[in-house]
């Protein structure tokens, strides 16, 4: 496996997800519901994770790795407190958001998929997140913004900054 | 009963027919790819995702996959209009402009269903070029190799890994043209928890999976003038290999298989069958002891290597349950190297072991570290039924025409009980005749044990044994087998002893057999020659071979004897669940 996962420093994580788990009433039908909870308490599905879920669920590891690397939601890299999902979808893109991916890269001074050095910020591009009325979109952990222009890239970033105390 | 026309022909059939089982019905055949029918051991892979059976059905705007469509009352099916033949030729133009041209190298040459069927549409062209797969080969296994690069995306593999033999170790990876079979996080094969049963060998349609092939180390010590060259032979391979000679199904070539072997030049030919019959003497101590002394019941056999596998990663805290004893190759293999090696004034170090068996799973057995002992291994070479046929055509021996041989002794004797262990309940009813008169002090008169056969995959049946019921349970394809070992961990099981074999079938069934292609006959018919040449031996309990009788008063002792520990039995280690 890739990187180790320190499992002693996740205690209390872990204990939340197997609660989590111990809801489920079907547990061969509920590994997308568990690993969506593992990725908003954990932020990504590093392979022991996904083989913890494998095994409190009783589904093969192979199974939930298929899952996993099936939906562009699921990540299995660390990823920064800020997600910046870049929506690609066809209404974005033809609104210009490849001009406000270019300003975030430009501004963060990392390519898509990367992190920021201090943690803070990854840049991951999605298909259509489905609002496509607020094009072009950008999706930052749950919150959504929509007609983004590249002014107000610098502006969305000092949000982030303000609200995190940096 | 549905009304249905197809090709304007009316027919009925009944509710639950796919179109391609109804077009049978009618001498058509449509041809298919990812499709594999074995119903009677419980899979049917029905994917449709190579789309090489499409038809058009009168009212629907696009074609249909004829192996997962239900007819229905009134339908008009065609299999025969341009668009339908366009389409599959379309179809399978498209695999093969994503599949690496090797056909002339390939380990599946003249065995690949994808070739077969490029040959049937008679595809002289492709009129695609595009990206092509490029994955590395996982050769990590002793067993196995995964090519994924010649995986046509059929999931027969997947179905059989999950749904018959329930490890889970293969399943569909990430998405769109990135997609591969593999096991979970890109682990090598070696460090998950396969059993190594090779029924993804026995299903894939193409050399995506195939066998660690180790005849070149068999060529090597054959034409090593200071090795003593031994090969031994498993019962199931005789009723097999000859389907690899244009031999029908089911024909017996113990002679021709012998003959064959000599014809190789290997120093000395032994019977796996005698391994067997000292498995039966040392398996039925076993149970004897274990009902006399209140010890734990129920037992499991323990000839199985992917069944012995299986258990130590799915069930680890189940250790206790099965025989010790080691499997027939790896007890053949322990007295070639101590009682025959003694007998012959060899250093074992110069003796070499060639195991030639039904089974995949048996060359990871071999390579056991808890196997080797006084730095060799007691067995050194496994190669199937498969490789040695491919040895056999190499050296240009006429298999079919050969006279009938006999096996060397001290270790070629054997009896009907060790024949039977190459079908599912064979080893069960080998061990009831021996049991049967060590319990009672009688002689058993009729050895046939007819309610213990068959091919069901959860069998089960009482043996009135003295004033004792003798309850027995069998199983084969290791999902059955989970069933009977969940019962076990729940205390709810209700058996004595219990057999179990990975594959479906069992031995006769392996992942080193000829290819059987989907056709469930050939495994009947390879099923009911085991208990044919059970019924022609002159002895058919293991304990009356003379040859047994004769290693125990010479050299082991008595059945569970402290030798017999330290040479035929084993221990099981707790492995990891991934």
């Amino acid at each position: 496996m890739s990187e180790v996962f320190e499992f002693d420093k996740a205690t209390e994580k872990l204990k939340l997800l197997d609660a989590f788990i111990e809801t489920q009433s079907a547990k061969d039908e509920a590994v997308i519901s568990v690993l969506h909870k593992a990725q908003s308490l954990f932020g990504y599905l590093p392979s022991e994770l996904q083989l913890h879920v494998a095994r409190k669920l009783d589904v093969p590891a192979a199974k939930v790795y298929g899952v996993v690397s099936f939906y562009s939601f699921f990540t299995q890299e660390k990823r920064g407190d800020y997600t910046i999902n870049i929506c690609m979808g066809t209404a974005c893109f033809v609104k210009g958001i490849d001009k406000v991916m270019t300003e975030f890269s430009n501004q963060l001074g990392i390519k898509n998929k990367e992190t920021t050095a201090d943690g803070l910020f990854t840049l991951n591009d999605v298909r259509c997140i489905g609002a496509c009325g607020l094009a072009p979109v950008v999706m930052i952990n749950d919150k959504v913004y929509g007609h983004v222009k590249a002014e107000d890239v610098g502006q969305i970033i000092m949000d982030c900054k303000e609200q995190k105390g940096v | 009963m549905l009304n249905i026309f197809i090709n304007g022909k009316a027919l009925q059939v009944p509710k639950g027919t796919t179109v391609l089982e109804a077009s049978r019905e009618v001498n058509l055949k449509i041809p298919t790819l990812c499709h594999l029918n074995l119903k009677e051991f419980g899979i049917v892979n029905q994917s449709a995702s190579c789309r090489v059976c499409m038809v058009e059905v009168e009212g629907r705007p696009a074609l249909v996959p004829s192996c997962s469509e239900l007819c229905t009352e009134g339908m008009i099916i065609r299999t025969d209009t341009m668009r339908a033949i366009t389409a599959r030729r379309t179809a399978v133009e498209l695999l093969l402009s994503n599949h690496p041209f090797e056909c002339l190298t390939c380990a599946k040459n003249l065995e690949c269903e994808l070739q077969a069927l490029a040959q049937e549409l008679g595809i002289r062209e492709i009129h695609y070029t595009g990206e092509k797969m490029n994955y590395p080969i996982d050769d990590s296994s002793y067993s196995l190799i995964k090519d994924p690069n010649k995986c046509i995306m059929c999931r027969r593999c997947e179905t059989m890994c999950n749904d018959v033999q329930t490890c889970g170790i293969l399943s569909a990876v990430n998405r769109g043209f990135d997609v591969f079979v593999g096991p979970a996080f890109h682990l090598d094969m070696v460090d998950t928890s396969c059993t190594f049963c090779g029924q993804c060998v026995a299903v894939c349609p193409t050399a995506a999976l195939t066998e660690m092939n180790h005849t070149g180390k068999v060529w090597t010590a054959l034409n090593n003038p200071k090795k003593h060259v031994v090969v031994q032979v498993a019962p199931a391979v005789r009723v097999a290999i000859g389907e690899m000679f244009d031999m029908d199904p089911g024909t017996i070539t113990t002679g021709k298989l012998v003959s064959a072997l000599r014809a190789l030049d290997f120093d000395a030919i032994f019977d796996t069958d005698f391994g067997a019959d000292l498995t039966i003497m040392e398996e039925a101590s076993e149970l004897i002891h274990r009902i006399q002394n209140g010890g734990r019941l129920p037992m499991l056999t323990s000839c199985c290597p992917a069944w012995v596998k299986f258990f130590e990663h799915q069930f680890p805290d189940l250790l206790d349950i099965p025989s010790t004893c080691k499997s027939p190759q790896i007890m053949l293999g322990s007295m070639i190297k101590t009682y025959y090696a003694q007998k012959i004034n060899k250093d074992p170090k110069d003796i070499v072991v060639v195991s030639v068996m039904p089974c995949l799973a048996k060359k990871a057995e071999a390579a056991r570290p808890e196997l080797t002992k006084d730095e060799h291994s007691d067995v050194d070479i496994v190669i199937t039924t498969r490789e040695l046929a491919q040895m056999l055509k190499i050296a240009g021996i006429d298999f079919a025409g050969l006279p009938n041989g006999h096996f060397d002794q001290l270790l070629g004797e054997s009896t009907g009980a060790s024949v039977i262990f190459g079908t599912t309940g064979g080893v069960i009813e080998a061990a009831v005749r021996t049991a049967y008169e060590w319990i009672t002090n009688e002689t058993l008169e009729k050895v046939d044990f007819v309610q213990l056969r068959g091919l069901e995959g959860i069998r089960s049946a009482t043996v009135k044994v003295g004033d004792m019921n003798l309850r027995i349970g069998i199983a084969h394809g290791l999902g059955n087998a989970r069933k009977l070992l969940n019962d076990i961990r729940d205390g709810i099981s209700q058996y004595d002893a219990i057999e179990i074999m990975a594959c479906p079938g069992g031995c006769i069934g392996g992942g080193g057999q000829p290819y059987h292609h989907g056709d469930m006959d050939i495994i009947k018919q390879r099923q009911l020659a085991i208990y044919q040449e059970d019924q022609g031996k002159v002895l058919r309990k293991s304990h009356e071979n003379p040859y047994i009788k004769q290693i125990y008063d010479e050299f082991l002792g008595a059945p569970n004897s402290h030798k017999a520990h330290e040479l035929l039995h084993t221990h099981y280690i707790p492995k990891e669940r991934i």
